[in-house]
């Protein structure tokens, strides 16, 4: 067997080693299918690795590394559609369009994802609530299947195939190109509004009011606050300027961009430096300097998308054990399960920074996407003892809720338990035994869940 | 897959009715349920681990294993791994012997050895290919303070698990980079069958606390852990104690 390389996804748990590929065209990919198909362990693409369990692993197995497929095939500035390589990150799409004036559909916390991942993992940023996910922002994608052909499907074009693929973490095959509907905007300045609210319930309140009123929005929750300051937190909420918006100075260039890393973590902290006490004091004065309530505050991509991006390789800073990443959302009507879920996580004491809060809009018909009308929490927690008992008692009080688990955040999750959150699981298996009858695409993720 | 908080969700007992095999189990069904595959003869007690498990939990399959056959490892490790892969398998088998009758019957001496050291062997070769081949696993291995030194009144033993000891701890930095991971565990005396009627030692212990060390040891990563902790200092003293003083110790 060739040389392996240890995998691991954000969160640094749970590395296994496979043959790591990088792939330039579409018969690089079919010249490690086939070998994968002989070794009995299967192949699974990967982007950026921004996942933060097992998805973008393969023990034992081969794995493409994408990212060296990165081309802008075709762009119209008329309609904004773009057909790219899958490999082309988030990251590059904005250094290429925001100064022409358009914006990704749909971004997570971090530029650095590709578009394949993107659509693997159906993601959503915080206008899930007006946008929906990004595959809804995906006219179609070229997918290679197991029997090495190049099938374009998209939401009219064997939609099946489509909305299984959307979602559904690389295991229907490799995403190769795709089209994107690109975002038209005036300047790359945001106006963003912040309010500061003392509790969980003032927070729901808020948000169930007045989200409708922004194009963007999301809420960071200090989740060490115990009792009456359970849920405090800071909500912010914005939309892109427009020309006549910006201060004189920057009517000039309106579209000026700069997205880059300015700092990178190194690979030193040792575990545990994340502590209560250490975590607690950044959470109060992260809370404390946040004004009360502030509007139309002028705010750079970078500082009101991704301000994580700013710190490369911040998942360092939780040490060699790794951390894991909760995220979960119940139905609207629930929120006595988010309160619950919250109040056990503040009561255990998690090291946790910030917690996400954020309301969904409609979802999509992906198999196994994970937006669904509802709240969504997530949250970072270091690996430590008790944890996994928590978790799954957590998951308990969600599914109870009829809420569910995020793929690409998962590391952990029981497989009998993912089964109950996602109903149309048998409908996915299906696609892949119809696509794959072999099974040749899987992943870490799908064997410890049994997808 | 072993998850990222370190639960597993295949298990594999080798040498499955052991006291301390069967704790193990257990004990992880505690947090989950998982698929259990007991190796072992084909005895009433097998049946009866298996209905046990079944009933705390698990999905467990039976498959044959018996240490006195040289073929029975490569067979008994294809058959675990048809329904999946090995997440974790604890090596677990062994006799402890009559002192008496092996310090005079080279027969029986070189039995034990077949039983706890050979077989041990090759049940961990086989077990380090396959899952080298899957990329990921833990092997679990059963060694014994007996095996740090051995003593006047059960050195047979005694070197057997020293064998056994000094075996997968080489193979655990073999592994090092492939995703497997080797637990090398050395309890004291464990009050179980198979030390049923012998007088106890100082520092025993039971099944269930060895089972909790193994979880905890394989959740950590870590390569050696002693039951009960304070064992490590201990034998860390009966180590560097003079040969004249340590053949006059009372066990």
């Amino acid at each position: 067997m060739s040389d392996t390389t240890l995998l691991n996804g954000w969160g640094r748990t749970a590395p296994t080693p496979a043959v790591l590929t990088p792939v330039h065209d579409d018969a690089e990919v079919r010249a490690v299918l086939a070998v994968a198909s002989a070794t009995g362990r299967g192949v699974v693409a990967r982007g950026l690795a921004r996942s933060y369990g097992d998805a973008a692993q393969n023990a034992g197995g081969h794995v493409l590394d994408m990212t060296a497929a990165d081309a802008v095939l075709a762009f119209d500035p008329g309609t904004g559609l773009v057909d790219v390589e899958a490999g082309i990150s988030l990251d590059e799409l904005m250094n290429r369009f925001v100064p022409q004036g358009f914006f990704v559909p749909v971004t997570p916390g971090t530029r650095l994802v590709t578009v394949g991942g993107a659509i693997g993992a159906d993601i959503h940023g915080k206008n899930h609530h007006v946008a929906g996910s990004f595959a809804q922002h995906v006219r179609w994608l070229d997918l290679l299947t197991a029997d090495g052909e190049v099938h374009r499907v998209g939401p009219d074009q064997d939609p099946d195939l489509f909305w299984a693929t959307a979602g559904g973490m690389g295991l229907t095959g490799v995403i190769l190109r795709a089209q994107v509907q690109l975002k038209p905007i005036e300047s790359s300045r945001c106006l963003v509004d912040t309010d500061r609210t003392p509790d969980l319930d003032s927070l729901m309140t808020l948000l169930a009011e007045t989200d409708h009123l922004y194009e963007y929005s999301v809420a960071w929750i200090d989740t060490l606050a115990k009792g009456k300051r359970m849920g405090r937190s800071v909500v912010t909420r914005g939309r892109f300027a427009a020309l006549d918006e910006l201060p004189p100075k920057r009517r000039a260039d309106p579209l000026e961009y700069h997205g880059s890393i300015k700092i990178s973590v190194p690979d030193v902290f040792p575990p545990g430096l994340l502590n209560l006490a250490t975590v607690a004091a950044f959470n109060e004065l992260w809370y404390r300097k946040a004004p009360t309530r502030k509007r139309d505050q002028l705010q750079s991509i970078p500082t009101f998308f991704h301000p994580l991006d700013a710190v490369g390789g911040w998942n360092r800073i939780y040490g060699p054990r790794g951390f894991v990443q909760y995220q979960v959302t119940v139905p609207f009507g629930q929120e006595e399960a988010m309160r619950e879920v919250l109040d056990r996580l503040s009561s255990f004491g998690t090291a946790s920074f910030l917690a996400v809060l954020k309301r969904f809009g409609p979802g999509n018909p992906g198999m196994l996407s994970y937006p669904s009308p509802g709240w969504t929490l997530a949250l970072d927690i270091p690996v430590m003892k008790g944890l996994a008992g928590l978790l799954d008692s957590l998951d308990e009080v969600v599914v109870a809720a009829e809420g569910r688990t995020y793929l690409a955040k998962d590391s952990r999750v029981r497989p009998e338990t993912f089964a109950t959150m996602y109903p149309r699981l048998d409908d996915f298996r299906a696609v892949r035994r119809r696509v794959d009858p072999d099974g040749v695409f899987t992943s870490d993720l799908a064997r410890r869940l049994s997808l | 897959m072993i998850d990222a908080l370190g639960s597993p969700s295949s298990l594999l007992l080798v040498g499955g009715t052991s006291d301390i095999a069967v704790a193990t189990a257990r004990r992880y069904l505690q947090e989950r349920p998982l698929r259990v595959v007991v190796a072992a003869r084909d005895t009433p007690r097998r049946a009866a681990v298996a209905q046990e498990l079944t009933a705390a939990g698990a999905v467990v399959e039976v498959v044959h294993f018996d240490a006195e056959d040289a073929g029975s490892p490569e067979r008994m490790v294809a058959a675990a791994a048809a329904g999946g892969d090995i997440d974790v398998a604890v090596v677990a088998f062994g006799q402890l012997g009559d002192q008496d009758s092996l310090a005079s019957d080279p027969a029986a001496a070189g039995a034990l050895g077949q039983v706890n050291f050979v077989a041990p062997v090759v049940v961990g070769t086989v077990l380090a290919n396959r899952m080298r081949n899957q990329g990921h696993g833990a092997i679990v291995a059963l060694s014994s303070v007996a095996g740090e030194r051995a003593r006047r009144s059960n050195y047979v033993y005694g070197s057997t698990k020293a064998g056994v000891d000094a075996f997968y701890s080489g193979l655990a930095d073999s592994l090092v980079g492939t995703g497997v991971s080797v637990l090398v565990v050395r309890p004291g005396f464990v009050r179980s069958k198979m030390t049923e009627g012998l007088p106890e030692a100082p520092l025993s212990t039971t099944p269930e606390a060895v089972a909790e060390a193994i979880v905890a040891g394989v959740r950590k990563g870590r390569h050696t852990v002693w039951v009960p902790g304070a064992m490590r200092f201990v034998m860390s003293g009966l180590r560097h104690t003079p040969r004249a003083v340590f053949r006059r110790l009372p066990f």
